[in-house]
């Protein structure tokens, strides 16, 4: 294997003590980075040279790092989990940024999120909004056959899309509007489209919808940004799917 | 049912639905206006088309009927959106990321429908003096009572000859363009008439109706600036 040379960076770090102290970016050095470690591995190196130092490291949040889990959540020069398309912060790797860059990390930023310290914040308002509805009722006893209930190819497929929403909050930290319309219309959507979801598919839409407004989050606009940065892809259509499951709903009561 | 409206869904519910009522004024504005640069086109008299239209629409009693309901279209709109804007400014929260927004493909006019709606309103305000005002209110001696009613035509033809109201109804015109080219698509993706297959196909018909609309304003204020000098 051919020697790459790593990476000499500057990094800009929000540091915040706690949820009411005031914070601010430290600017710490970083040097041979192999390009070929995560981001997350990025950090714990400075991570371990502040705790050399005698320093407090930063706090970050993180879980599974194989893209899956939704726990990691920075924002990166400009973008939420960073420049690279469709993956989270664990897996952008550190071949995406050049050697001398000036790297900007901070947490995400919005009403509905605060920050609990430095880059961890606090996104239990979205286990609020599943607590509101975003479950199905099963009757206890034996375990029903998985293909007893014919499902269309093109609703399994869309389900399974909306499903692979990981609930990381990339959408709300990008929206304009700090809206949480992607996040609870991918959880609408995935229920929705199945028929164990349909039983309580009126109940589910207009209550996740009055927990998101009760939480703080906007109203959205449609301008699609939180698609872009979405490490899972998660369509707009399915806003377009929640507005629909709402407003008839609320036109049945 | 009688609480939609104190849903976010809901509030957006009203944006969309009184956007696409002011969308189908525009078309019948624009329609009126078309006559403008019909006549010479066509042949007739100078302004025949045109004050025969305006009268149609100052005597008709649908249109008269329409009237206050427009009046209510735009201030549910205006209102709505203040309210909205203020909510959504409100849950962005106080930081801003200090490495910007560098999110791609995201359509400029879409982040910026407030500020394009302010600028319509000033539009409209200069607008709705220029015109309705001395057309309902206070009157004007170029619309001197012809066989058939006003002499709209000459009070029109002549404001258009004011180089900087030209120019504010060109701006005007491409504001409104870049507006709708974002809320026409949005207003159908807000009542749920939209799916992975209709949301590039609205887009598209968006930026064609907006475009036909905000440039066709612009144009008809053009021509009679430029091609059809006071004679």
């Amino acid at each position: 294997m051919s020697e790459k040379k790593g990476l000499n960076l500057t990094l800009k770090v929000w540091r915040q003590k706690g949820p009411k102290e005031a914070g601010r970016f430290e600017t710490y050095s970083v040097s041979n980075i192999s390009p070929d470690s995560s981001f997350l591995e990025m950090m714990d190196v400075l991570n371990e040279q502040l705790i050399v130092e005698g320093k407090d490291p930063v706090a970050f949040d993180h879980d599974c790092r194989e893209g899956i889990c939704g726990m990691c959540s920075l924002y990166i020069n400009g973008h939420a989990h960073g420049p690279d398309e469709d993956v989270t912060t664990c897996q952008l790797h550190m071949r995406k940024f050049k050697d001398g860059e000036t790297v900007t990390i901070e947490p995400w930023r919005s009403a509905g999120f605060p920050v609990i310290k430095d880059l961890i914040v606090d996104r239990s308002a979205f286990d609020k909004i599943m607590a509101a509805g975003g479950f199905i009722s099963v009757n206890t006893g034996g375990v029903p056959d998985g293909n007893a209930i014919p499902i269309p190819k093109k609703d399994a497929d869309e389900a399974m899309d909306a499903a692979s929403c990981i609930g990381c909050g990339a959408c709300v930290a990008t929206c304009k509007n700090g809206s949480a319309m992607l996040f609870v219309a991918a959880k609408v959507s995935q229920l929705a489209l199945l028929p164990q979801g349909r039983v309580e598919a009126a109940r589910r839409a207009k209550s996740m919808v009055a927990k998101m407004d009760e939480l703080g989050f906007g109203n959205c606009t449609n301008t699609g940004a939180c698609e872009v940065e979405c490490p899972k892809g998660i369509s707009i259509a399915n806003i377009a799917r929640l507005n629909r499951e709402f407003l008839l709903a609320k036109l049945q009561d | 049912m009688a609480n939609i409206f104190s849903y976010s869904i809901g509030r957006k519910l009203l944006m969309s639905l009184s956007g696409l009522f002011l969308v189908m004024f525009l078309l019948v504005h624009l329609l009126v206006n078309s006559f403008l640069i019909l006549d010479p086109l066509l042949g007739t008299a100078e302004g025949e088309m045109y004050n025969a239209g305006v009268h149609f629409m100052t005597t008709n009693p649908f249109i008269r009927i329409m009237e206050p309901i427009l009046a209510g279209g735009f201030i549910v709109h205006i209102v709505y959106s203040i309210i909205l804007t203020i909510q959504n400014m409100r849950a962005r929260g106080s930081k801003t990321y200090a490495s910007g927004n560098k999110t791609p493909d995201v359509e400029w006019s879409s982040k910026n429908m407030f500020v394009l709606g302010i600028a319509l309103l000033s539009f409209l305000a200069i607008h709705i003096a220029q015109f309705w005002v001395k057309m309902k209110i206070t009157g004007d001696p170029r619309l001197d009572y012809t066989v058939e009613g006003h002499n709209a035509y000459v009070l029109v033809h002549e404001t258009f000859q004011i180089t900087w109201v030209m120019i504010c109804y060109v701006i005007g015109g491409i504001a409104l363009a870049f507006h709708l080219s974002h809320g026409f698509w949005s207003a159908f993706h807000t009542v749920g008439l939209s799916n992975s297959i209709w949301i590039p196909r609205l887009q598209k018909i968006s930026v064609v109706i907006a475009w036909i609309i905000g440039l066709g304003f612009s144009t008809i204020a053009l021509v009679q600036y430029l091609v059809y000098p006071l004679s």
